[in-house]
């Protein structure tokens, strides 16, 4: 699963800064049927976590109504350099990660 | 009598809903009757009604306001809509977002998803993209750390495509 | 001298749609589309582009084998003129190629690998990402010398009507571009954002696909994943579009 994190390379403390995440994931619905008929089970991305300064600043929680491939944008205020960690796993149990590092200054 | 003991707790509970909606539904019907308010508010009320933002909420009174949801007007595909949701909220230990519930009136699972947020997020302000089952009515539902809820909602029309690609 | 100009004048007259008319398909998309495909870091394709860079750097198991990168180095350099000349004729064993087709064979020959299977994650992953450092440049095809009957049959499958409805891609793509069917415009079937997502397809997927759903869409059999037809179509597309920009990964609807 790749996986693709979008954040200010640096910020001064304090400030709110905006972090986009992009998980390659199907996010199968559990509607669709294979090519022998079979009903495809669902398959998607439950919980997405991040960590960031030893405490969770944002979750979501997904069904299938959550596009293919999702998307999250969401802020959160820069406290102190460090790694924001990204954390997610599916309905097969296949858990996911990446994390970025923050710089903060002032 | 045990049984009567049992029921009565779950009978309290649904009674209390049914009579918030019945209130609502009242409302909802008296707006009706100033007709140039016609539908766009009844619309819009509907909104208040619907059974898995009353869940969300659960039994406490959902208002419209704060919350703005942004999405485009119509669509053309289902499978991936942009959204966004900004609340009006000063994101304080003691004022804050604590939870934004995305809800479709149309989708096979209605609940789309949800964001949970604190002070630490700085602005209440979230993006995403989602699926839609057809042109509907989408919401967004925040709660607040004082246990108040509000919501906005969008009426979207998704389109078909011209040419069916079964070649998969 | 005259030679040059004559073969210019042969090329101008067989251009039923004029260099000058070319228009991408994504100006025939709506504006959420045309969003998702400018934001560098938000296309969904871009998720195949950031793997392929991955899987360009891996080195096979085979211990012999070099990876991508041990040949080619860096892909933004190396591949920058690469995906815009293709579909074209192998010098070695004389066979029209496409992108995916050439992958597949440096894989087999160069790296002694198992060919990756058509639409796999892989192989869209690399041709994504060849394609994407590719972007700069306008599609540049040639089809004289051993390309010009591979041409020449891509052309008459363009106009050739198949299928239960009876159409060609003629019919929509060059008779009635930028009218509307149903609440799409219909574009002039320009190969240039491929591999592309598709929001139909949740997923990236290569210029081959995308042919076999056109023939889906009109109810016509379809060529396998591999046909030399999907081939030759694509070089007469990709001189068609001769010169317009290369998008890929492009965002579809």
């Amino acid at each position: 699963m790749a996986a693709r994190i979008q954040l200010p390379a640096q910020a001064r403390r304090g400030e709110v800064i905006e972090i986009r995440l992009l998980v390659q994931h199907p996010m199968e619905t559990g509607y669709r049927y294979d090519e022998g008929g079979q009903p495809i089970a669902r398959n998607v991305i439950r919980t997405l976590s991040c960590r960031y300064a030893g405490e969770e600043v944002f979750r979501a929680e997904m069904s299938q109504g959550i596009a293919a491939n999702p998307y999250l944008q969401f802020t959160t205020v820069a406290l102190e350099s460090g790694d924001i960690e990204f954390s997610w796993v599916d309905d097969e149990g296949v858990a996911g990660s990446e994390r970025q590092r923050l710089v903060v200054t002032g | 009598m045990k049984r009567e003991g049992m029921n009565a707790g779950s009978d309290m509970k649904h009674g209390n809903g049914a009579d918030l909606a019945r209130r609502r539904l009242l409302s909802v019907l008296a707006a009706s009757l100033t007709w140039p308010l016609w539908p766009r508010q009844a619309e819009a009320q509907l909104s208040l009604l619907d059974p898995n933002v009353l869940a969300f909420a659960r039994g406490a009174e959902v208002r419209r306001g704060r919350v703005r949801l942004t999405m485009p007007p119509l669509a053309d595909n289902g499978n991936t809509v942009s959204l966004r949701v900004v609340v009006d909220s000063p994101m304080s230990p003691q004022d804050h977002v604590k939870v934004i519930a995305l809800v479709s009136s149309r989708n096979p699972e209605p609940n789309i998803a949800r964001f949970y947020l604190g002070p630490r997020a700085g602005r209440a302000d979230i993006a995403t993209r989602v699926r839609l089952a057809g042109s509907q009515r989408v919401m967004a539902v925040a709660e607040m750390s004082d246990g108040s809820f509000w919501l906005d909602s969008h009426e979207i029309v998704v389109t078909m495509s011209a040419c069916l690609d079964e070649s998969l | 001298m005259a030679a040059g100009i004559g073969v210019v004048g042969v090329v101008a007259q067989e251009r039923v749609l004029p260099l000058t008319e070319l228009r991408s398909g994504i100006e025939f998309a709506g504006p959420e589309v045309r969003e998702l495909q400018q934001d560098e870091f938000a296309n969904p394709g871009m998720l195949w582009v950031e793997r392929g860079a991955r899987l360009w750097s891996e080195v096979p198991r085979t211990a012999k084998a070099q990876s991508c990168a041990g040949c080619h180095g860096d892909a933004a350099t190396s591949m920058r003129d690469v995906a815009a000349r293709y579909p074209r004729i192998d010098s070695t064993s004389g066979e029209l190629l496409n992108l995916e087709a050439r992958i597949n064979q440096c894989r087999s020959e160069r790296q002694g690998q198992t060919p990756w299977s058509f639409e796999s994650q892989e192989l869209l992953s690399i041709s994504s990402l060849v394609s994407h450092h590719g972007k700069i440049n306008g599609l540049n095809v040639v089809i004289d010398g051993a390309a010009r009957p591979h041409f020449e049959a891509g052309r008459r499958l363009y106009y050739q009507r198949v299928g239960q409805m009876n159409l060609a891609c003629a019919q929509c793509h060059e008779a009635n571009w930028s009218r509307t069917l149903l609440a799409e415009r219909i574009s002039q079937g320009h190969p240039n954002a491929y591999p592309a997502y598709r929001m139909e397809w949740q997923s990236l997927g290569s210029l081959e696909r995308r042919l076999r759903a056109c023939y889906s869409g009109i109810r016509a059999e379809l060529y396998p994943f591999g046909a030399i037809e999907h081939r030759q179509l694509a070089l007469f597309l990709a001189w068609r579009a001769q010169g317009l920009p290369m998008e890929a990964p492009g965002v579809r609807r």
